[in-house]
């Protein structure tokens, strides 16, 4: 299922214009600043970076005209998720606490972005500090689905999936965690991509759980999260846990899907799956042997455990992330406190929404003495008993698929009740993030008008396989 | 696992220095007695011979020269966000009431 029409050429050939001076930058920033104008009332956008993204559109096509070389992505808008730390605009993670917090630094990878001439023009909407699967949870309001504006687009990177289909912006930046990027793809019908752990600076932006999180894309094709992917990958003296990009890049990748094996993993295709979504699926599948793949179906017994193991290695990692606002160093402080301790905890009591208090106290718990080792201990033990049974899949396999999610968008405030329901929308996307493996949401057809988003994984630093995969499957499916 | 009680969740927001309104602490026992239930799961998994993972792509001690690197970020740059200062040091409640 292609997208509808774009007013954005493909990032590789818009770029390539605006070097050659057939398109100004200036321009470029003009129409993607009035398109958010114009479709305001979907939420998709916090705030707008008008100025800085102006002058930076100047200096750029007065360096073109100057016959000065001009970065690979010169003049081409983004939009970035609002936990990425920005120059020219506040940072909120979409929280009361972080409201007004203007950053003293920008993220390694906006840095590299500028660097090649992209230019962010807006901050977009999350669940607050990236808690949730709907935008639900943020702070200022929530993001209408542009497929049916009753319905939530998913998170928590809802508002970067909602711009691009809403064509605001050529691609915007998510982050995810347990799913983040790739399950408002499949609500809203982009392509979402998770790489590998590690092959994304996170340096400057929001921390939530360190261990899963990834800085992810929001495109309208493979060929354009490539392209994106090929200037922000590699190692930053500020992360640690950043590995080495790919030597051969991720641009130029041919869609490759005959000779593949391709496993279809039962434990997602069963039982809480909505049958039109099973549907889709299928036929995806069904389209790839008719192309050449071997598919056949394959078992992770251990994977239905992996929403359990996520709901309390992440809450832990939340919960000690989350300690640095305090209240003291930075962004909301509670006025009226008498003591040090009251403005600790009448800051964060004050500061922090309802999900954030949430995890920080299941966190709390599953770290603290004599739960240890039966909740904390247990589950990242557990996990290295899903990470061994991804590693048996890929001796037989090259790819494996399944569903992003066991149903298509729902309904505004149907899940906002019932923290616990809401979280099982994570069911399929938090598994590969505890194995710190690269998957993507591809647009795979629609069930009920609304769209469904084939989930393919590959091993750890396939990035390049699985990019060369989804395009395949994204002519496949068109 | 029993249902948490009131004072557990008490205790929890001191440990994670929260303040909770009354209806906060009936809604947070209930969701939070639930969500640990969903995750008693794991309690009968069988990991015999499995160490925990912390670290998914293997990466250990990860070393960097020493060195003072420019980052165009001066402390007053980051003083600036401080909401209580004086005389360019951050400044707090006392902590002795």
């Amino acid at each position: 299922m292609s997208m509808q029409a774009s007013q954005w050429l493909p990032i590789a050939e818009l770029s390539a214009k605006v070097r050659a001076g057939e398109l100004r930058a200036a321009d470029l920033v003009e129409q993607a600043l009035k398109t958010i104008e114009a479709k305001k009332e979907y939420n998709a956008i916090i705030a707008t970076i008008p100025e800085r993204a102006r002058t930076r559109a100047a200096s750029i096509d007065a360096a073109i005209k100057n016959g000065e070389t001009v970065g690979r992505l010169a003049g081409v808008p983004f939009i970035a998720k609002d936990n990425f730390l920005v120059f020219g605009a506040e940072t909120t993670a979409a929280s009361n606490m972080l409201k007004g917090f203007t950053a003293p630094y920008q993220s390694t990878v906006i840095e590299k972005l500028e660097a090649e001439g992209a230019i962010c023009v807006a901050k977009a909407n999350l669940d607050a500090f990236a808690h949730g699967a709907s935008t639900e949870n943020s702070d200022f309001f929530t993001t209408k689905n542009p497929a049916d504006v009753a319905r939530v687009p998913g998170g928590s990177s809802g508002g970067s999936a909602a711009a691009v289909v809403l064509d605001m912006a050529p691609f915007a930046l998510g982050t995810d965690t347990g799913g983040s990027v790739r399950q408002p793809a499949s609500f809203v019908g982009c392509v979402g991509y998770k790489p590998t752990y590690g092959l994304m600076s996170r340096s400057g932006i929001v921390a939530m759980a360190s261990s899963t999180d990834v800085v992810g894309t929001l495109t309208r094709t493979a060929d354009d999260a490539a392209y994106v992917i090929d200037v922000i990958a590699g190692r930053d003296p500020l992360d640690g846990t950043t590995i080495e990009r790919d030597p051969a890049g991720y641009t130029d990748v041919p869609a490759a899907m005959k000779g593949k094996k391709i496993g279809l993993i039962k434990e997602w295709m069963g039982e809480g799956v909505a049958p039109g979504v099973a549907t889709v699926i299928r036929s995806a599948a069904d389209a790839f042997r008719a192309a050449g793949a071997d598919v056949r179906e394959v078992s992770l017994p251990s994977l239905p455990l992996s929403l359990a193991v996520y709901y309390i290695v992440v809450p832990a990692e939340v919960s000690s992330n989350l300690s640095r606002h305090d209240g003291q160093r930075f962004a909301f402080s509670y006025a009226d406190a008498a003591t040090l301790d009251e403005s600790y905890t009448q800051s964060r009591g004050n500061g922090f929404g309802a999900e954030a208090k949430r995890r920080i106290m299941i966190g709390t718990y599953v770290l603290s003495s004599g739960y240890y080792d039966a909740y904390y201990r247990k589950a990242q033990t557990v996990r290295t008993k899903l990470i061994n049974e991804f590693n048996e899949a890929f001796k037989q396999f090259d790819f494996l698929i399944g569903p992003v999610a066991p149903t298509t968008a729902f309904k505004i405030g149907e899940n906002a009740s019932d923290p616990l329901q809401m979280y099982l929308a994570d069911v399929m996307t938090v598994g590969p993030s505890l194995a710190g493996l690269p998957a993507i949401s591809v647009p795979a057809g629609t069930s009920d008008n609304l769209p469904v988003g084939l989930h393919i994984v590959a091993p750890q630093r396939s990035d390049r396989a699985l990019l060369g995969m989804a395009k395949a499957a994204e002519e496949l499916l068109a | 696992m029993a249902d948490l009680t009131r004072d557990d969740v008490l205790k929890l927001a001191q440990l994670a220095r929260l303040t909770l309104s009354e209806e906060e602490i009936e809604k947070y026992r209930s969701e939070l007695s639930q969500i640990l239930a969903y995750v008693q799961q794991l309690k009968d998994v069988d990991v015999t011979g499995l160490e925990p993972t912390s670290q998914v792509t293997g990466l250990m001690n990860v070393m960097r020269e020493d060195e003072v690197v420019d980052y165009g970020v001066s402390p007053d740059d980051l003083l600036r966000i401080v909401p209580s200062k004086q005389d360019r040091q951050i400044k707090v409640k006392r902590m002795i009431a």
